[in-house]
């Protein structure tokens, strides 16, 4: 199979290489807004998720049929469909979900990232890249809100998923689950990410320089 | 035709839209323009102005939308907003360059980028779920668009300053932007005693 390569990287660098909040800082309002409990976290990226497979396949498929000078359009035409059955199937099933995500769902619609993808992949590619490219990065970025969703709310509450996990004598930071804590939290996460980044490539570089000083010697 | 206007009640709607629920610093709408264009005050002014702009010709179409079409098919409501919105700010647009090529000059390429700004749906949609009528929601244009405009401004002004600034090496650039947004965020806070002290 000599397309299974391939596929399988589109796949995989949308998790770490691309990931679209930590690396591209792509679909930073979502990323902050409703990630102050980990649940939430999820149940946004589940939306995400759905909405980004499904307009990223129907575009795929669509794609010799779309006019170029109404793409992107077609493309918010489409991805408004999707939001508005992920609204609606949201409050049929987890009312109280919906009810705290709020108005932040059908603002989906507006996520830089699903249009960004639709653009700069799916219109270009088959299904099956497509799909692939479209599971990596709504995985990359579910992963990257339960992170932010996960540290908020175990540093702002004392508990992950609502369940207390220090005791009674914890004094929660409620700071980290307003709106300051999110865009504290995400500016430090960057900032460890680029001085992890920083320090493995002296590290390469301290490696490279010895190896040369040792066949200098 | 004119209702009697309450004249209290939408400069709550304006104070909360502009400093107490700061639509950029509160609701993360529109972070963007927030980080990309916040290099210098006068970007970030003009890319308020055209803010203000299209929050109102949304507050508008939104407005219209609610009145006369969504009652009829509310599962059309964010494909409504999306392409009525849109097309209106092109077709706005596509005035002024006639009308006046110096505000067209002014605002610039930002007016077409600004449509797809999470900003302008969130306020159709806050709009919506707040109820609001067509005087209350131009208000409510107006404010979240100061508040907007507010942010971009302050967050220009601060990062002018930090570019003289020695920062450590791995939190510059985004990593940065973000922790004095969280500042800011904070300070922003305290207006929401505002509220709790008249209340």
């Amino acid at each position: 199979m000599a397309s299974e390569q391939p596929t399988y990287e589109e796949l995989i660098k949308g998790l770490w290489r691309e990931n679209p909040v930590f690396i591209q800082l792509l679909g930073l309002c979502p990323a902050l807004a409703v990630t102050n409990s980990a649940i939430n976290a999820l149940a946004m990226g589940a939306a995400t998720t759905f909405v980004l497979v499904g307009s990223s396949l129907l575009v795929s498929s669509l794609r010799s049929l779309i006019p170029k000078q109404v793409r992107i359009t077609t493309f918010i035409i489409v991805i408004a469909t999707f939001v508005t059955v992920a609204d609606f199937t949201l409050q049929a099933l987890a009312p109280v979900v919906h009810k705290e995500l709020g108005a932040f769902i059908a603002l989906i619609v507006v996520n830089c990232l699903i249009l960004g993808r639709q653009e700069a992949f799916a219109s270009r590619h088959s299904q099956r890249p497509a799909l692939a490219d479209a599971l990596g990065m709504s995985l990359g970025f579910s992963f990257a809100l339960f992170l932010l969703g996960a540290i908020r709310e175990i540093l702002g509450s004392g508990s992950l998923f609502g369940v207390s996990l220090f005791g009674p004598d914890f004094e929660p930071w409620v700071i980290m689950i307003l709106p300051p804590g999110g865009f504290i939290t995400l500016g430090l996460l960057l900032g460890v990410f680029a001085w992890f980044k920083e320090h493995r490539e002296r590290a390469s570089q301290q490696a490279a320089l010895d190896t040369g000083e040792r066949r200098a010697a | 035709m004119l209702p009697e206007i309450d004249f209290a009640g939408l400069l709550w709607i304006f104070v909360a839209a502009s400093v107490v629920n700061n639509f950029t610093l509160s609701y993360f709408l529109g972070l963007c323009p927030f980080l990309g264009v916040s290099g210098r005050i006068e970007t970030a002014l003009r890319m308020g102005m055209a803010n203000i702009f299209v929050l109102l010709v949304t507050s508008l179409c939104a407005s219209l939308l609610n009145t006369f079409v969504l009652p009829h098919a509310p599962y059309l409501r964010l494909l409504a907003f999306i392409v009525v919105i849109a097309s209106t700010v092109q077709f706005v647009e596509m005035a002024i360059k006639k009308l006046s090529p110096a505000l067209f000059r002014a605002l610039g390429i930002f007016l077409p980028l600004i449509t797809t700004n999470c900003a302008i749906l969130g306020l159709a949609l806050f709009q919506t779920n707040k109820q609001y009528g067509f005087i209350e929601g131009i208000v409510f244009a107006l404010g979240a668009g100061c508040g907007l405009t507010l942010a971009l401004v302050l967050m220009a002004g601060i990062r002018e300053e930090n570019e003289l600034a020695t920062i450590p090496e791995a939190l510059k650039g985004a990593a940065m932007s973000f922790l004095v947004a969280g500042i800011l965020s904070m300070a922003f806070m305290g207006f929401a005693g505002l509220f709790s002290a008249t209340s």
